[in-house]
């Protein structure tokens, strides 16, 4: 059973088209990354997903509607809608007291042990924790929750570089496994390389690529073309060619590699570059600006 | 830690690991309330302050009334000690009431607003609480928490001030029985009992659900999207009509229903403050609720849809 199926998924604010009636599918078990410019629509797809906007079109999450059946599927879906949402008033042993009262899916030792790890005592509040505590506290109490679907919404927006490594370790070596299913939206692309099982590009409401990691890699090549060669290559129709180093750097979609390895360096490409490749490089300029 | 109770979570956590435990209504509004409490200390400080602040003053005023009596040579009738205590025991009651009524206001006012306002909602929401049980159990605080907790301290605070005032006048030569045997203390109590639940709680229950109403619709500003429209209606009803019937219908309801305590208290009747029927006779009663509950719904509603601001 598909975990999320969508057909014909709209939505629009008075004009402006948010989502333009995109279709997609995600099996279980897969960790799927939307990527995308700002204003791309990632939150808004979140946002119909988890059953906190209403939508045209088909969506089924689990194979219930999200925006009617909201009340069902909360048990099996969790999400982190974005970093700073934790109450700040609220003290460390009060947000799991509330979770293991309320979640019939919150195992509290795993959430414990999670803790455990951390420095964040028990007694603190909420506003007296950095941003990085937040967010592990956070990510302790989902990752202790038997859910289904887990949906993040730039989880690790704001904090450093330390933090978003430990944040995806944590999330892929102790909570995901095949039952599960993750879809998350971040600017911080090059991190989620090797987390990702399947990759989404959205512009301006539509979807401009979804394929698996294995797709890619077996798709796209870029090669550091020997400058003798540049004419040879540019005859393969590179979908993107880029100078770095006075040398230049071209992306190939589909184009047999025994032709390319003669052209010079190959390797597999990082998703900044795929995407600024496939969007183009007008709306690549603004994740360009995050990454 | 709380080994205890952690240790116990753990194995029952342990044994229920392939079937998850189920959460029934009353666990998930139980910690919908108990979050409030956390949240809103308010709630139970500000009424515990003003009897502290009330207890103080009146000690004050006790041993003021001591040394006046060292002074006079005669013993001290009842009507004597009574006077001066009546006043203090109604006016204890009075003030806490009042600021429960506050509390509960400010408290509405903010209750579906403040989470919007600073995002929590999205956390509240990736929980399995449904609006209704949020919108019910914030709704739960000032028509029931609120009464009932003000009540209770009300009458620890009048019990606190009988004690005082046995203690300080002792050997004054009062009778100090009398002050406890006065059948209008223990009645004074069941009266307030009363008037918490009526009147604080379901009379001024369409109050409260506007103001949730508004504080889940309020883009910003709650306090002005709740005061402004009665002010609009009021102001197109005069001029259009050159009537003034929604202002005497806002008069009612924030005044109180029209008679019930006051005939009440003065029944001779022990027994009728006990079954106010008078009270649920009221057609205004029954009215306020049907707008009650149509405001609430129109709030549960209206958390579906809304996100941070």
């Amino acid at each position: 059973m598909a975990c999320i199926e969508a057909r014909g998924l709209r939505k629009s604010f008075g004009s402006t088209v948010a989502l333009g009636g995109i279709n997609f599918r995600v099996e279980e078990g897969r960790i799927l990354g939307i990527i995308g410019p700002n204003g791309a629509g990632k939150t808004t797809a979140l946002n119909a997903i988890l059953g906190l906007t209403p939508y045209q079109g088909e969506l089924r999450v689990l194979g219930r509607n999200p925006w009617t059946e909201r009340d069902e599927l909360t048990r099996d879906v969790c999400f982190i809608a974005d970093v700073a949402v934790l109450p700040r008033w609220i003290k460390v042993s009060q947000a799991l007291d509330y979770v293991a009262g309320v979640h019939p899916r919150f195992d509290r030792a795993k959430a414990e042990s999670f803790l455990a790890r951390t420095t964040i005592g028990r007694d603190r509040k909420v506003k007296h924790l950095s941003k990085g505590m937040v967010a592990q506290l956070h990510l302790a109490l989902v990752m202790a929750i038997d859910a289904k679907l887990l949906v993040l919404d730039e989880p690790t927006l704001g904090l450093d570089l330390l933090y978003r490594k430990q944040f995806y370790d944590s999330l892929l070596n102790d909570y995901f496994d095949r039952n599960r299913t993750i879809v998350v939206t971040t600017h911080q692309v090059d991190e989620l390389q090797n987390v990702l099982t399947d990759l989404m590009f959205m512009d301006r409401g539509r979807i401009v690529l979804d394929c698996s990691m294995e797709e890619i890699e077996s798709r796209y090549v870029e090669v550091m073309v020997n400058p003798a060669q540049v004419a040879a290559a540019r005859a393969l129709k590179p979908i993107h060619e880029r100078e770095t180093l006075g040398r230049s750097v071209m992306l190939f979609d589909r184009v047999d590699r025994r032709q390319l390895s003669a052209l010079g360096e190959m390797r597999t490409p990082g998703i900044a570059d795929l995407f600024f490749a496939v969007v183009g490089n007008h709306a690549g300029a603004t994740i360009g600006a995050a990454v | 830690m709380n080994t205890p109770s952690s240790t116990m979570n753990e194995s029952s956590l342990r044994s229920q690991a392939r079937a998850p435990r189920t959460v029934s209504y009353a666990q998930s509004f139980y910690w919908s309330v108990r979050r409030e409490f956390w949240e809103n200390r308010l709630i139970y400080i500000a009424p515990l302050a003003a009897a502290v602040v009330f207890l103080i003053a009146f000690l004050i005023n006790l041993i003021a009334l001591r040394h006046r009596m060292h002074g006079s040579t005669w013993a001290i009738s009842v009507g004597d000690v009574e006077k001066p205590f009546a006043l203090p025991h109604e006016l204890s009651a009075a003030l806490i009431m009042g600021i429960a009524l506050v509390v509960g206001i400010f408290y509405s006012l903010d209750a579906l607003y403040g989470e919007r306002r600073d995002r929590s909602i999205l956390f509240w929401k990736s929980m399995p609480v449904s609006d209704l049980t949020t919108v019910l159990s914030k709704f739960a605080i000032p028509l029931l928490i609120i009464p009932v907790l003000s009540y209770a301290i009300a009458v620890v605070t009048q019990f606190v001030m009988l004690l005082l005032a046995s203690t300080v006048l002792v050997g004054s030569g009062a009778n100090i029985a009398a002050l406890w045997t006065q059948q209008s203390f223990f009645r004074s109590t069941l009266d307030l009992f009363y008037h918490m639940l009526t009147v604080h709680g379901l009379w001024y229950a369409p109050l409260y659900a506007w103001l949730l109403l508004v504080s889940a619709a309020a883009p910003r500003a709650p306090f002005v999207w709740a005061v402004l429209p009665p002010f609009v209606i009021w102001g197109v009803e005069k001029i259009a009509f050159n009537t003034t019937y929604f202002l005497s219908l806002l008069k009612v309801r924030l005044m109180g229903p029209p008679d019930p305590e006051m005939t009440m208290s003065k029944n001779a009747d022990f027994m009728s403050t006990l079954i106010p029927h008078h009270f649920f006779d009221q057609p205004g009663l029954w009215a306020g609720l049907a707008v009650a509950a149509m405001f609430l719904a129109i709030a549960i509603r209206l958390r579906r849809y809304r996100g941070p601001i």
